[in-house]
């Protein structure tokens, strides 16, 4: 046995290892295929051997053969058996070859999860370590829901080394899948504030992650956030936090606010060039946020654009890229402030670094104006001949035209300086923006009418000139501007100077070889210049030149005719069909040049991009019934009912022949016909369409698409030099004389602009021509009516776009294994594992019992049914009534395991609730929590406006200083409770009507309700009852009125729950509703797990106009002896057109004592012996004048309200039984005598019984 | 997010190669090709940071390169990132290479490839940034070191012999990889 092992080890070390394959490859450069080949076939060998050290090494190998591009996943098998290797080496080689190769498609996957559930928690630190690490990369949405829990517990693992790495891979986790973020949240907040900065910063690094996707999920986090920031002192968790504050700030213009102070005062301290440029980016952002000019926020861009300036003139060039990519995002709200440093830019531009010209092109977007465009653009023009590298030269161009025709050519003053720049721009070597000039070369065309003469005249010579942009020309992208060249000059005809010669450059043999759509569109337009052509020949009665152009033509379009594209072979045949058919008759003498004319009269609008989609669906058209039923079973039932033309299957019959349901269809022809001549009736009337009329008229900017001419594509390229175009450069000569003379006499109008007074006023700068902003759009509709197909539904960020302050409901929890073999290994384990075994196993145990409970919830829920109604069994209130219960169960189900953290962790303070400490920022100083004081005094060097003296006291123990602030909330408090008693008494009457309105909303069950109809079963009701409802008024004001009931069940005798019903009594929206109440010695609302005792629990539905909605809360109780009274708050945001307001209400709860009992059922049998027993030792009794002298009336209310059971009634004497949650019963005797009615009541508990007596009293002489 | 790091020497070829999304090896390779004829053309003193390439990422990806000697380190990152913090994890991570491998060069890369990418799993974790104090880095490299030889033991003693022999052949080890100094970010401090 031994000398095998020997030999074994000799054998390995004769092996090849990685550095003999590394060595091995380099010593075969030019076999190395053959030589890798070889390896991988000794690789293949070892891998079958049984030693597991020789595997190890095979898999080491063919994990750098992995990283040279060789397929290694036919080994995935081996790689398992080696991960599962007990020793650490092997481990983590297997893992890391793991990593390499697995992913999602990787079969073999699903037979790790057990093998790395005993890796995480193995007794060995670095054990669990490699396997999070290989996890981390191979985690499938399998895994991450069977290993989810087993993470989550390893969060709270005693070594920083884990929990860093738990987190962290706690977002892959979420990613794969979603559900395990709300059950595992808490405690991810929770490790934000753990001990180590490890950690700490990777539960930063999650959130952050999390929260860039979905941000307005943890706009609640921001106290805590803002608290980190001032006092953390590691520049890599500042430099995430103040990221995400950047992302949250967008959301919540407060939160801004509150920033800009510490950003700025960190500006100013950091000596970190990383932690200032991110600095800079949040304030932008704020500032981007809170646009509303503040005066103070101008001083903070002016920080921001010093800074940056200092960035950008840095000789680092990294500084100086980031600086221009920060000062870009200014650029879109501050463009002033920007265009200070145009000369910086400028200079920028001629840097070196590509990306950093890049940028600076980007910036240069923004900086144009009326006066320094042409200055700019041609700037950008000499870059671009020098240019090298494609990529650039086009990005180039792209920028200028971006500029030009930005905000509807505003910048533009000379369209025929524009023109010659387009055709100048045409000589753009290799571009793949032809499409682009084209269109613009449309554009410009057809909205500037003044323009047209010119624009036809470039465009003439660039068809004369066509041979060299169409060389190549399917290669090409430039050849498309010939689509616009020869369409220009062919609607626009009139212009041209010889039109005939234009003719016959657009018929050129040449021509064949251009793509098939710009053939097209010189057919279409050979025949536009014919008709002008023949036109001039009948005007000036030259026959000549009528025959000529017609043998012209019958000559030439044959080659079009042979064309392989059906649509210009089509056109091309329809097209000399005419010709011939003209000449015939112009032969015959007759005048044909009008009718030709008519063929392509009347004007032409560039259809906007979205005008298909924005025809409106006419009444009565439903589009997606079905035209003709499809064939039942048929396996092609896709394609049946797509489209109004397919054939019916069947009959081969077009389905829009009259039959069966045809009737929808028949409307939309109609209306649709209505829709075009509407149409054209609108474009011929429009009073925007600007026919040709003066050139200086004031001009209309909107944001309309300029690019929205539906253009085809194509691609061609080559270097070519169009002799006769007009350069661009003589305009720039032209503004600045012009200038001069309009200066004087547009002087007095300059309208003064605010700011800079080095910048340069757009005003004086005279547009020569007009742009028309017609468009041709269905009636109706507007073009900047939002789109709503842009929506990305396949984003799988999407998935965890999940409401986090919500309380976990009952079904919300990790799943856990069920049969787990805990493994029994080497002696030398240390305590702490020992423990965290035993919390596991007690887990289970818990859960175990948790689902027997389910179970036999469920089995109560059918048995309730049929009508049984079992006392001892466990009510329907746990197995059904949602989320009260699950946090409640979730918190005993964690309670093991979180101890251990929690003894860690320095007891999360009192962030406040959101809504205050963001409101806290209105009010002038910077309330920051007097913890961050403290730290903020260790910190770097804070400015010392922050520590004012009305800061908000958030520590307990810091009872130096109690804010004014705080007791002036409080005495608003006690102003509004008052106030709420008053108007409790009015609301009162109201409420009871209530009742009936009152809807069920789903999926809550109340179990009021039922014990409504209990209550009443064993009530008499002979007389008519008056309407009862037993929802009193908790608070109201102008915007929310809240009701509510109290409701126990047996089976928690130490739980109530607060039903609330909320009221939207405004016409907005109520959203964020966050309810809170300050919990009493005895009373306490139950929060989600890890919330402290401040925290607010989110309502988690929002309100719609009018409706009204329910959530109950849970309140755990000690002793049921005396009546709570608990004050609370309620904070919500009515959202209304003009924005959204916060508002609170305050409230009070009361929970009497009567409200703690439970209809209970008695037999009077049952009830003598009670009575007789002697164990109701308490009695008490109380004399009352009722309001309502009814018997029956008092005995209903006693009922339905105090919640007591008939046992028996003798004429004006009854006697009532009730149960308390905690088992006490209460006995009464009602009797009346003479409009008085006395009550005797017995109990276990003397308190309890006066008290209810009480609530008895004051509910039958309760006069409203 | 980190997408991928990469390193790679000044001719392309690839040293280590981590993808913290799944590609097909094939598609690695190309990714690896692309960023090398990205990056290889840059001047030294221009900014080191690249608007990705087509294959990787997209809009919101950036390449952030640094060179060393004959190396270069890339990490392909989106807008999460902070384009300067990630500077200078790459700077922590060639320091803590430079400090496991005592005074390193690009055969202790070529030769200890898996090496690497434990160093790495010690700062990067799937793609997000793990850790990035160097002295925290170290203590957990060196106990998994000291993890490894204790199980190695006496067992591996032949085996270490023999790779001791052959490690005589390797000609001096050329070791060129300095660590300039960054001004820029000299003052960031984990």
């Amino acid at each position: 046995m031994a000398l095998k092992k020997v030999k074994g080890t000799l054998e390995r070390a004769l092996d090849k290892n990685v550095q003999d394959l590394v060595r091995g490859i380099r010593n075969h450069k030019e076999t190395e295929s053959k030589y890798i080949a070889e390896c991988v076939d000794e690789i293949k060998q070892e891998l079958k051997q049984e030693n597991l050290a020789v595997k190890a090494n095979a898999v080491n190998k063919l994990t750098y053969l992995q990283m040279l591009g060789y397929d290694i996943s036919w080994a995935a098998f081996n790689i398992i058996e080696v991960m599962s290797s007990t020793k650490f080496t092997f481990k983590r080689v297997g893992y890391l070859a793991a990593s390499q190769c697995f992913h999602d498609g990787t079969d073999v996957l699903m037979l790790t999860t057990n093998m790395i559930r005993k890796d995480l928690s193995s007794q060995q630190m670095y054990d669990a370590g490699v396997a999070l690490n290989g996890l981390s990369c191979f985690i499938t949405s399998d895994l991450a829901r069977d290993l989810a829990n087993d993470i989550m517990t390893l969060m709270a693992s005693s070594r920083p080394h884990l929990r860093k790495k738990a987190v962290l891979i706690m977002y892959k986790v979420f990613l794969q899948f979603p559900e395990a973020l709300r059950p595992a949240f808490h405690r991810l907040k929770e490790k934000l504030e753990d001990p180590d900065p490890g950690v700490q910063s990777a539960a930063v690094n999650v959130i952050c992650e999390l929260a860039r996707k979905n941000p307005k999920n943890y706009l609640s986090l921001a106290p805590l956030f803002f608290k980190l920031m001032t006092s953390s002192t590691n520049n890599w968790v500042l430099i995430k936090i103040i990221k995400l504050f950047g992302a949250l700030t967008p959301l919540e213009p407060r939160l801004g606010k509150k920033l800009i102070e510490p950003l700025t005062n960190l500006i100013h301290s950091t000596s970190a060039m990383s932690l200032l440029y991110e600095c800079i980016n949040t304030v932008i952002a704020v500032l981007i946020s809170i646009s509303s000019g503040i005066p103070n926020h101008t001083a903070s861009i002016q920080l921001c654009v010093q800074k940056l300036r200092i960035l950008i003139e840095d000789s680092d060039q990294n500084l100086k890229y980031l600086g221009l990519l920060a000062m870009s995002k200014i650029l879109a709200t501050h463009p002033k402030s920007v265009q200070a440093h145009k000369d910086l830019v400028m200079q920028c531009l001629d840097d070196k670094d590509e990306s950093i010209r890049l940028r600076a092109l980007d910036l240069l977007y923004g900086m144009v104006s009326k006066k320094n465009l042409m200055e700019i653009v041609k700037k950008l023009m000499v870059h671009m001949d020098k240019a090298e590298g494609s990529h650039y030269r086009d990005e180039l161009l792209a920028k200028i035209v971006l500029i030009c025709s930005q905000s509807n050519y505003q910048y533009v003053t000379n369209f025929e300086w524009y023109v010659s720049i387009l055709v100048e721009l045409t000589r753009m070597e290799g571009t793949r923006h032809g499409k682009m000039i084209a269109s613009q070369m449309l554009d410009v065309a057809i909205r500037v009418q003044a323009i047209r003469h010119f624009a036809v005249s470039q465009m003439a010579i660039l068809l004369e000139n066509s041979h060299a942009l169409a060389n190549n020309s399917q290669r090409n992208g430039i050849c498309e501007v010939l689509y616009a060249a020869a369409w220009i000059c062919g609607e626009f005809s009139e212009h041209l100077q010889n039109p005939k010669a234009t003719l016959e450059y657009m018929l050129r043999p040449k021509i064949t070889t251009l793509p098939g759509h710009i053939q097209s569109v010189y057919v279409q337009n050979i025949i536009k210049l014919y008709s002008k052509v023949v036109m001039k020949g009948e005007v000036e009665e030259d026959a000549e030149l009528i025959k000529e152009v017609n043998q012209l033509l019958l000559d030439k379009l044959p080659i079009f005719v042979q064309s392989s594209d059906l649509e210009v072979q089509e056109r091309a045949c329809t097209m000399l069909q005419l010709v011939k058919y003209t000449s015939k008759l112009q032969d015959k003498g007759v005048k044909v040049a009008d009718e030709l004319e008519s063929l392509s009269a009347g004007d032409l609008n560039p259809v906007a991009l979205k005008a298909q989609r924005k025809v409106p669906v006419p009444e009565g058209l439903d589009l997606d019934a079905y035209i003709n039923r499809p064939p039942s079973d048929s396996s092609d039932d896709d394609i049946q009912g797509a489209s109004f033309f397919t054939m019916s299957t069947d009959e081969h019959r077009p389905t829009y022949q009259y039959e069966g349901d045809n009737k929808v269809y028949e409307p939309t022809e109609d209306e649709l016909e209505k829709l075009r001549e509407a149409r054209k009736f609108e474009v011929e009337h429009n009073p925007h369409y600007l026919k040709g009329e003066t050139k200086r008229k004031g001009k209309k900017y909107d944001a309309s698409n300029i690019d929205d001419i539906p253009v085809a594509r194509i691609d061609l390229s080559v270097p070519l030099h169009v002799p006769g175009v007009s350069p661009s450069d003589k305009y720039l000569m032209l503004p600045s004389s012009e200038r001069k003379g309009k200066k004087s006499k547009k002087g007095k109008k300059k309208r003064k602009k605010g700011g800079h007074g080095g910048t340069e006023s757009d005003e004086d700068v005279e547009a020569m021509h007009a742009v028309s902003t017609v468009v041709d759009m269905p009636e109706g509709v507007n073009l900047s009516d939002k789109d709503d197909n842009d929506d990305n539904l396949t984003d799988p960020f999407r998935k965890l776009d999940i409401n986090l302050d919500e309380p976990l409901r009952d079904d919300e929890k990790l799943p856990i294994r069920t049969h787990h073999i805990v493994p029994e290994s080497s002696q030398d384990r240390d305590l702490d594992a020992e423990e965290h075994k035993k919390k596991s196993k007690k887990k289970h145990k818990k859960d175990k019992e948790k689902t027997k409970k389910k179970d036999k919830g469920t089995k109560e829920r059918k048995r309730s049914k049929s009508g049984h109604k079992e006392k001892d069994q466990p009510s329907l209130l746990l197995a059904t009534s949602g989320m009260e219960n699950g946090v409640e169960t979730a918190v005993n189900e964690n309670a093991g395991d979180f101890k251990s953290v929690v003894d860690n962790i320095a007891p999360s303070d009192k962030i406040e609730d959101i809504e205050f400490w963001l409101s806290g920022s209105d009010a002038a100083a910077t309330p920051s929590p007097s913890k961050e004081e403290k730290t903020v005094e260790n910190h770097v060097s804070h400015s010392p406006e922050i520590t004012v003296n009305d800061v908000l006291s958030t520590e307990e123990d810091d009872n130096v200083k109690i804010s004014e602030e705080k007791s002036k909330k409080k005495k608003k408090e006690k102003r509004t409770s008052t106030k709420d008693k008053k108007l409790k008494k009015e609301k009162k009457k109201r409420e009871k009507e209530k009742r009936n309105e009152y809807e069920e909303p789903e999926g809550i069950t109340t179990p009021s309700k039922e014990n409504l109809s209990i209550s009443q079963l064993g009530t008499p009701m002979e007389t008519k009852l008056p309407p009862m409802s037993s929802y009193k008024l908790l608070g109201e004001n102008a915007s929310i009125k809240m009701t509510y009931e109290t409701r126990v069940t047996h089976q928690r005798s130490d739980q109530i729950i607060v039903s609330i019903i909320f009221n939207n009594l405004t016409s907005h929206h109520v959203k964020d509703m966050e309810f809170n109440v300050l919990d009493t010695l005895n009373t306490k609302l139950i929060r989600g797990m890890g919330q402290s005792h401040h925290d607010a629990v989110k309502v988690p539905f929002t309100l719609l106009p009018g409706s009204q909605n329910e959530g109950q809360f849970a309140f755990s109780i000690d002793s049921i002896t005396m009546p709570q009274r608990m004050r609370g708050t309620l904070t919500y945001i009515v959202k209304s057109d003009e924005g959204s307001t916060h508002d609170k209400l305050d409230f009070k709860i009361n929970l009497p004592c009567s409200s703690y009992l439970m209809t209970t059922p008695c037999k009077s049998a049952d009830f003598a012996t009670l009575l007789g027993s002697g164990d109701l030792s308490a009695k008490s009794s109380v004399n009352i004048t009722p309001v309502d002298t009814e018997f029956s009336h008092i005995i209903a209310k006693l009922c339905f309200f105090l919640h007591f059971r008939l046992v028996e009634q003798v004429e004006k004497s009854a006697s009532l039984y009730s149960k308390t949650i905690q088992d006490h019963p209460v006995c009464l005797l009602v009797k009346m005598n003479d409009g008085s009615v006395s009550l005797d009541g017995k109990s276990t508990d003397g308190t309890l019984l006066s008290n209810v007596l009480d609530d008895a009293k004051q509910l039958l002489t309760d006069t409203s | 997010m980190i997408k991928a790091i990469l390193v790679f020497n000044n001719h392309g070829k690839p040293r280590m190669s981590r993808f913290y999304q799944y590609y097909p090896e094939d598609i690695q390779q190309q990714i690896v090709r692309e960023t090398f004829h990205l990056v290889s053309k840059r001047d030294e003193n221009v900014c080191n940071f690249l608007e990705g390439g087509t294959l990787i990422g997209g809009a919101d990806y950036k390449l952030i390169y640094r060179h060393y000697a004959t190396l270069y380190f890339v990490f392909c990152v989106d807008s999460s990132e902070s384009e300067l913090g990630i500077l200078d994890l790459i700077q922590v991570f060639v320091e803590t290479l430079d400090k496991c491998f005592e005074n390193v060069c690009e055969l202790d890369l070529i030769f200890h490839v898996d090496k690497v990418h434990y160093i790495l799993a010690e700062l990067v974790m799937g793609g997000m940034v793990l850790e990035t104090n160097m002295t925290e880095i170290l203590t957990r490299i060196e106990e998994q070191n000291k993890l490894e030889k204790q199980e190695a033991g006496i067992a591996a003693a032949p085996a270490r012999a023999v790779s001791a022999m052959k490690e005589m052949n390797i000609p001096q080890k050329i070791k060129d990889i300095k660590l300039p100094d960054l001004p820029s970010i000299g003052n960031l401090k984990f």
